[in-house]
């Protein structure tokens, strides 16, 4: 095995990961324009995993853990990271080989680092959703989720999707050898401006930081999640042919109103306002709409199985 | 006689699975042979974390060919009749056979290799089918064998890949199945969905990819070996731990023994190869048990202490070596260790800003919006209930009852610090950590250690008694709540470990040899439970079902102690001579009484005189019986049941001369009362000590 020259900053390894994966036969997509907790929530992901349709995409999402919030302080703890997610549907036979090559072509050299697949079961409960996977660690740091759903919004996934995610920060600072991820290149440090991590996002995440856990109006994110859970439903129980007599469900925007919701109650979680009680309640909710709009989802033509 | 190479190819296997998946695969495919009608000499199964290996030796080369008769119907049964038997014979044309009646017996056609015949009968003629089922290849065995192992293994969790139906526990890649003899070795025709077995196999992942042919265990052994694959999880566990305490060795330290993470990390890994690392200074001052949770639990570390006990390195095991001598990778974990004890060090530095700001209290704030159950309260609910409780047994136990009290209201306040969120198992000894930083007593310190103890039936139970007062209201509080609502454990269910709580309850009580009158901390259904526990564990320590059921019928059963002491005396005087002795002598004492009693209607239960008595055995028993009574009554005063018991013996002589010597259902009907009351003696002596009518033979 061949090493690659070691890649100089943080975009140089996204665009790396978007190279490789787009000439390995992804759909190269963009981030979803909605505010998630994780890659796996974009409906190229949740979606796109259910009825038999072959997919294959990878595309950077940001995401958002309202919870993990510390001010751009903690070292490797942001509210707003990037993940890196690969879908394959059905999984390929050499998804193992696949990914390895992938962490040769951001500059890991296999001859020097110990990579291992460890157990990590996959659940989301407010997706409906789980697989068995792993996690991998590069010298005992977890580098990526490597995931067979199972099942997701409740239903079997036959065929069955491989997804792979990367936490791209940790990642990144790992291949780079940064120790703080505000210390990080954003671009290459050579370049006429050269950008930190932190030069991009470290007001963002003060400002951020302040808004999760003390100013966010909760009173205001209840209505909010109230809403979109009303919308879902007001969506996905209109008929399934329009005035003009097209049937078109409508899975879609009654799903992003699901994600709305799995939001809304991450801030309210990062806001101290639920209860552990009520927090299984909560999550019960959101996941009867995952639930729904997979069933929606199913009844389309990109969703059907043959 | 041929050997079989079973290998099942897979992606990475779960460490914790392995173990089972070897035994499991052994069984079933052995079984399987065996059952089909082969045998073998010997079998080893091996795993790594992308195989699963079974090794046969010895196996038969076919299953032995089986006869078997069946009988059928009446040679002349109409046609219909004759259809069902042909059919199960696999024979479509009935005339030949038909044509068989009026055939002298032992007539007989041969017919798709079956031979039917005809036999005279007491009730006529009737036929019968000689069916030979010749014996079977091995390999064809073999080969159904392993497709039903592989399509029934019982993973703990499966799951299916791309776009087939197959369940593995993770992808299976190839199947590898030889039958060797001296002549060479032939693969098995195994086919499972798209898998079709081979002879070929992988190395080590990263230091020697591509497939390899092999052609016997030996073979395959020694090419994964020369692959860097160590077959042998034992043989890997071994390195492990000889390469790793050599190396400590070397600088004067030692490594904490782990088991089981010593056979987790032997899962993990094909090429184990040990480096040890250094921690940080910074993380020195965090405790002990700190590090090595997270050590362990995140890294799969194994913590290196020096002679004083402060765990100075810690132990990565690679699965590879690489030409810079495991520098990169060693740099690398030391570098995902220091941001973990970054984690752990603002967790504990956070917690004991708390607790100085706060105290214990102000950490458990937070409790009463975490819900214990939804129909016994929140966890502050709870806490008050066991403080109460604390403080009502602190006598008992000879615990100050203030004390007990404030240990029981900070006992749980960890549960609410940062680090017990990171580590839930450190639960407890955080506790301790921050009860010792708020300053509090060392006796509520240590209660907040060890209040959850004992937690099985092996574990250590506490003896300081403001502890033990904290960890019985603990466990009391359970129990009593749980039964409240009638949440009680059924059969093999018992979600919220209620009969580990009794146990506990037990062993505390009987380790410290605390006398509580349990029947009032937790009523009659309760203290019914807290018997079929306590037998449960007397069973395990070797007492005697009958013994113990002989001493819970006696009063004061509810006072635990008590109940075992008696019971442990009762044991030990039954396993001596005159106790069986007198075990005959009451029996037969109790069984002529009974009878009378319930034939006359009366009960003979006093007024036994000696001046009636006739013979000098009968005299000598009243005497006994005297002498008896009166060493019986101030040894149960004093709760003395060995002497008591001792007593007891001593009436063994006397009655047995007794029963010799004197017809107890006399004529005369006052000698006969009178015997009868003197009989009742016998048996309201041993009913003081234990109701012997319990004990089995």
């Amino acid at each position: 095995m061949t090493a690659t020259t070691p890649p100089r900053s943080f975009q140089e390894i996204i665009l790396r990961l978007m190279t490789y994966w787009g000439s390995r036969g992804c759909a190269v997509l963009q981030p979803y324009d909605m505010e998630v907790g994780a890659g796996t929530f974009h409906p190229a992901t949740t979606l796109r995993s259910l009825g038999s349709k072959p997919w294959a995409a990878a595309y950077v999402q940001p995401s958002r853990r309202p919870t993990d919030g510390r001010y751009g302080e903690n070292p490797n703890r942001l509210q707003h990271y990037y993940q890196y997610q690969v879908i394959l549907k059905p999984s390929p036979p050499d998804l193992q080989a696949l990914y390895l090559g992938s962490l040769e072509a951001i500059g890991v050299d296999m001859d020097l680092h110990d990579i291992r697949f460890v157990e990590d079961d996959w659940e989301s409960p407010t997706l409906g959703a789980w697989g068995l996977g792993w996690e991998v660690w590069c010298d005992g740091m977890e580098v990526s989720q490597f995931t067979y759903f199972q099942q997701v919004g409740g239903h079997d996934c036959k065929p069955v999707s491989g997804e792979l995610t990367y936490g791209l920060e940790r990642l990144a600072m790992y291949v780079l050898g940064v120790d703080h991820v505000m210390d990080m290149p954003f671009n290459d440090p050579d370049s006429p401006t050269p950008l930190t991590y932190g030069d991009v996002f470290r007001q963002a995440e003060q400002e951020y930081s302040r808004w999760n856990f003390d100013i966010a109006d909760t009173d205001m994110l209840l209505q909010h999640f109230v809403d979109a859970e009303a919308e879902c439903d007001r969506i996905l129980s209109a008929p399934e042919t329009d005035w003009a007599g097209r049937r078109i469900i409508m899975s879609q925007p009654a799903y992003d109103q699901c994600i709305k919701a799995s939001h809304l109650f991450n801030l309210m979680d990062a806001r101290g306002v639920i209860s552990v009680t009520e927090r299984q309640a909560y999550i019960g909710r959101v996941r009867a709409l995952a639930k729904r709009c997979a069933d929606a989802f199913v009844m389309t033509d990109a969703g059907a199985s043959h | 006689m041929p050997d079989l190479l079973l290998e099942l190819f897979s992606e990475e296997i779960p460490a914790r699975m392995q173990a089972r998946a070897r035994a499991d695969l052994q069984k079933l495919v052995t079984d399987g042979l065996v059952e089909a009608g082969l045998t073998y000499a010997s079998a080893g199964a091996f795993s790594t974390p992308r195989r699963l290996v079974l090794a046969v030796e010895g196996l038969t080369t076919e299953s032995p060919t089986v006869r078997e008769e069946r009988k059928g119907p009446k040679a002349d049964a109409p046609e219909q009749a004759l259809a069902g038997f042909l059919r199960g014979l696999g024979i479509t044309d009935a005339a030949p056979v038909m044509a068989l009646a009026g055939q002298p017996s032992g007539a007989h056609v041969h017919l798709n290799g079956v031979v039917v015949e005809v036999r005279d009968d007491k009730k006529g003629q009737i036929l019968f089918a000689k069916v030979t089922k010749p014996g079977r290849p091995a390999a064809e065995i073999v080969a159904e064998v392993v497709e039903r192992t592989i399509r029934t293994f019982p993973w703990p969790k499966s799951m299916r890949w791309g776009s087939g139906q197959l369940r593995w526990v993770r992808p299976l890649h190839s199947i590898l199945c030889l039958l060797t003899t001296e002549a060479g070795s032939d693969v098995v025709p195994v086919i499972v969905d798209h898998l079709t077995a081979g002879n070929t196999t992988e190395g080590h992942r990263f230091m020697a990819p591509g497939r390899f042919a092999v052609s016997s265990f030996d073979d395959y052994r020694a090419k994964l070996a020369a692959a860097h694959v160590v077959l042998d999880s034992d043989e890997r566990e071994a390195i492990i731990w000889n390469d790793a305490t050599t190396a400590a060795f070397a600088q004067g330290l030692e490594v904490v023994e782990d088991k089981g993470l010593l056979a987790e990390v032997a899962g993990l890994v094909e090429c184990p190869v040990v480096l040890m690392g250094t921690i940080g200074e910074e993380f020195l001052g965090l405790p002990p048990e700190v590090l090595q949770t997270s050590m362990k639990e995140h890294q799969k570390f194994f913590s290196v202490k020096a002679h004083s006990g402060r765990i100075e390195k810690f132990v990565t095991v690679a699965n590879r070596t690489t030409r810079d001598d495991g520098a990169t990778i060693l740099k690398g974990n030391q570098k995902v260790l220091s941001a973990r004890l970054s984690d752990a060090r603002f967790f504990w530095d956070n917690d004991l800003r708390t607790v100085k700001a706060e105290g214990l209290e102000g950490m458990g704030a937070g409790l009463s919006g975490v819900t214990f159950h939804n129909r016994l309260g929140s966890q502050a609910d709870r806490v008050a209930r066991i403080a109460d409780l604390a403080e009502r047994l602190a006598p008992m136990v000879g615990a100050d009852a203030a004390l007990a009290r404030q240990a029981a209201q900070v006992a749980k306040a960890d549960l609410q610090s940062d680090m017990v969120g990171e580590f839930p198992e450190l639960q407890g000894l955080m506790g301790r950590y921050y009860a010792t930083a708020a300053g509090l007593d060392a006796q509520v310190a240590e209660a907040c250690q060890w209040h959850y103890s004992p937690l099985g039936p092996s574990d250590v139970v506490p003896v300081a008694p403001v502890t033990v007062a904290v960890a019985l209201a603990d466990k009391i509080d359970t129990l009593t709540g749980f039964w409240s609502i009638d949440e009680k454990p059924t059969g093999s269910k018992d979600p919220f470990a209620l009969r580990r709580a009794a146990l506990g309850v037990i062993r505390l009580v009987l380790g410290n040899g605390l006398r509580l009158p349990l029947a009032d901390l937790v009523g009659e259904d309760l203290l019914a439970f807290f018997h079929d526990r306590l037998k449960v564990y007397l069973r395990d320590q070797g007492v005697r079902h009958d013994v113990i059921d002989a001493s819970i019928a006696m009063p004061g059963n509810d006072d635990l102690a008590l109940l075992v002491r008696r019971a442990e005396a009762l044991q030990a005087f039954l396993d001596t001579e005159d106790g069986t002795n007198l075990l005959q002598g009451f029996r037969r004492a109790n069984n002529i009484l009974n009878q009378a009693e319930a034939k006359d209607g009366v009960e003979y239960s006093f007024g036994a005189d000696p001046k009636f008595a006739e013979d000098d055995t009968e005299r000598a028993l009243f005497t006994a019986l005297d002498a008896a009574d009166a060493r019986i009554r101030p040894a149960l005063g004093s709760e003395d049941f060995a002497a008591a018991m001792s007593a007891l013996a001593g009436l063994r002589g006397p009655i047995d001369a007794f029963f010799e010597a004197v017809q107890v259902n006399a004529e005369n009907p006052i000698l006969r009362r009178n015997r009868l009351n003197l009989l009742h003696r016998i048996r309201s002596a041993c009913a003081q000590v234990a109701d012997l009518t319990k004990i089995g033979d």
